[in-house]
């Protein structure tokens, strides 16, 4: 049953194979015996999954029909959710029940998904390792000595060891596709202001965006319609008509254009995940794409700019956590000051209290043109690049990450060995574009990713791509040994 | 330019976090590996280049002036540290 993807499930719920309250049962007993290994979940939320999935069986019986009805899914732990731990990974937020639903979790509530749980991930998502969670390092299902990225690392660590058939996540500079990639799953971020960013906790906010994370293309399809439109709750969703992504999954894809970006190519990448894009590309061209190289010259400067502009915009949004109104409290603080320093200090882990310094630094007195305004000045080159190359090709491809997943607490002590491992997913978040990460091979036993990237509001583009590729490759099909 | 511990805990009182003297020396030199990968940024030309804030170029919204948000300091004050009659309660500011 736990073989079953989103789509199955959703088929058989309507052929009446099994109801709700059943999968949801099986998959539960599956989390308790099987993540115990793992860690993706934070919290379990058994409960409330049986309660929605008979409520899903009810409305099924009254003849009520959505796609997701009785679905079972599961949600990054930074979706707020009404009455349940909203952790972010933080000590700080560890004893906050949000008082209301994101926008993202009350749309999959109204189209029936039933919730079995919140998963974990890096602290206040900033980590492409999952290995600063304040609950603990998530493991890689292909190999529990290995990170399985981050920061969505236990939402892709569900999906890949079956424990759920797809999950929220977020991603503000790879968060979304980096884990996909290491854990074996497919995974979109969307077109900045695809998706509402309401109650979802901030960490960038002109960077941050939430998509679907799960087996197969079409299964992410089936999810991304129900989270995708505009909310007038966010000031920065965009107003655009969700197209219908499933109907256009089917399209041949012949004559279809595929730039290559050659920097994408360079020093650097494991050269297992070069022979493997190659392999795919090659795939590419039997389904009818035409492959042309293309350059994106200021990709180097992706990651300078992004360490500026996240941290700034993160030193910003977490200055609301102050012991005040909510969240973690120091004991016995002696006056106000205390109150708010010793909360800070001992509520937040050591990589989110770097990240607070470096933008505070960067947005100080003195420094704001040097750092954070020369940062969206590249910001825009990169956009400009992208433009350009749309203008040559329909759709840009390229590995996801340099390496496949390394070794837990090989990279913890070094930061900035961690922040290279975005290098090609970071691009897309300063450009706001839409980009997917889907399963193209092993690199000695481990998961390796393919990312496609396209203009704006092209999600369904994506979709179609990689469901076509999805059609004659099964690299999505493989299941790690014991799972 | 490479920061002094003394400009490390500056910047760490202006975000309200503190720093133990054993975490100094490595905060420090952390945060210089950072900058030093940050600075790469400054040999870039972007004389005349527009700072792009809203990939969309999308600017704030403007809604009628009218109430739409319900009252819930209820809710609110259920999962606050420290509340007394709807007040939220923090040490003393004022003797």
């Amino acid at each position: 049953m736990h073989q079953l993807t989103l789509s199955d499930i959703s088929k058989a719920l309507i052929a009446k194979e099994f109801s709700s309250v059943e999968i949801t049962s099986y998959l539960l007993e599956r989390i308790k015996q099987l993540d115990p290994q793992l860690n993706s979940f934070i919290t379990v939320t058994e409960q409330l999954a049986l309660e929605q999935a008979k409520a899903a069986d009810e409305r099924r019986a009254q003849g009520k029909y959505h796609e997701l009805l009785g679905v079972p899914i599961a949600h990054k732990d930074l979706f707020c959710t009404q009455g349940i731990r909203t952790s972010c990974g933080s000590k700080m937020l560890d004893n906050f029940l949000a008082p209301y639903n994101a926008t993202v979790v009350q749309k999959l509530i109204n189209s029936g998904c039933v919730t079995l749980g919140k998963t974990n991930l890096d602290e206040f998502a900033m980590g492409s390792s999952n290995e600063s969670s304040y609950y603990g390092a998530v493991k890689n299902p292909w190999d529990t000595t290995r990170v399985p990225g981050g920061s969505s690392g236990g939402s892709a660590v569900a999906v890949a060891a079956r424990l759920v058939p797809a999950t929220t996540g977020t991603d503000t500079g790879g968060s979304i596709r980096q884990p996909a990639a290491l854990t074996g799953v497919t995974g979109i971020k969307p077109t900045y202001g695809r998706v509402s960013r309401w109650g979802m906790i901030a960490y960038a906010s002109s960077l941050d965006q939430g998509g679907p994370i799960a087996r197969t293309a079409e299964d992410c399809a089936l999810l991304l319609q129900a989270m995708a439109g505009f909310d007038p709750k966010d000031s920065t969703c965009m107003s655009e008509a969700v197209p219908d992504y499933y109907a256009d999954l089917d399209k041949k894809i012949t004559g279809l254009k595929v730039g290559l970006p050659k920097e994408f190519f360079g020093a650097g990448l494991d050269p297992r995940i070069a022979s493997l894009v190659d392999t795919a590309v090659k795939e590419l061209e039997k389904l009818g794409a035409v492959i042309k190289e293309i350059s994106l010259a200021n990709m180097e400067q992706a990651i300078p700019a992004y360490y500026v502009i996240a941290p700034a915009e993160a030193s910003s949004n977490l200055s609301r956590f102050d012991g005040a109104r909510f969240g973690y409290r120091c004991e016995n603080p002696k006056d106000l000051q205390d109150m708010y320093t010793r909360s800070r200090t001992e509520g937040f882990g050591a990589e989110v209290r770097r990240r607070i310094m470096v933008g505070t630094y960067a947005l100080s007195a003195g420094y704001y043109d040097a750092y954070y305004l020369q940062a969206q000045k590249i910001r825009r080159l990169i956009k400009n690049d992208f433009m350009q190359a749309f203008n040559e090709v329909d759709v840009i491809f390229s590995p996801t990450t340099p390496n496949p997943a390394w070794k837990i607490g090989d990279k913890a002590g070094d930061p900035v060995a961690q922040y290279l491992e975005d290098v090609y997913t970071i691009t897309a978040n300063l450009a706001g574009l839409p980009a997917l990460s889907m399963p193209i091979g092993f690199a000695d036993g481990l998961p390796v990713g393919g990312q496609l990237l396209a203009p704006y509001f092209e999600e369904g583009r994506l979709l179609n791509i990689a469901h076509q590729y999805q059609q004659v490759t099964d690299w999505h099909r493989q299941v790690p040994t014991g799972f | 330019m490479a920061l002094e511990q003394t400009d490390v805990e500056k910047i760490a009182q202006l975000a309200a976090l503190k720093l133990n003297d054993s975490d100094l020396a490595e905060t420090t030199t952390t945060l210089n590996n950072i900058l030093k990968l940050i600075d790469r940024m400054q040999a870039v030309n972007t004389d005349g280049v527009e700072p792009l804030a809203h990939p969309l170029e999308a600017t704030q919204r403007l809604r009628p002036d009218m109430v739409t948000e319900e009252n819930h300091r209820d809710d609110y004050q259920k999962i606050a540290p420290a509340v007394s009659d709807g007040l939220y309660l923090v040490p003393k500011v004022i003797e």
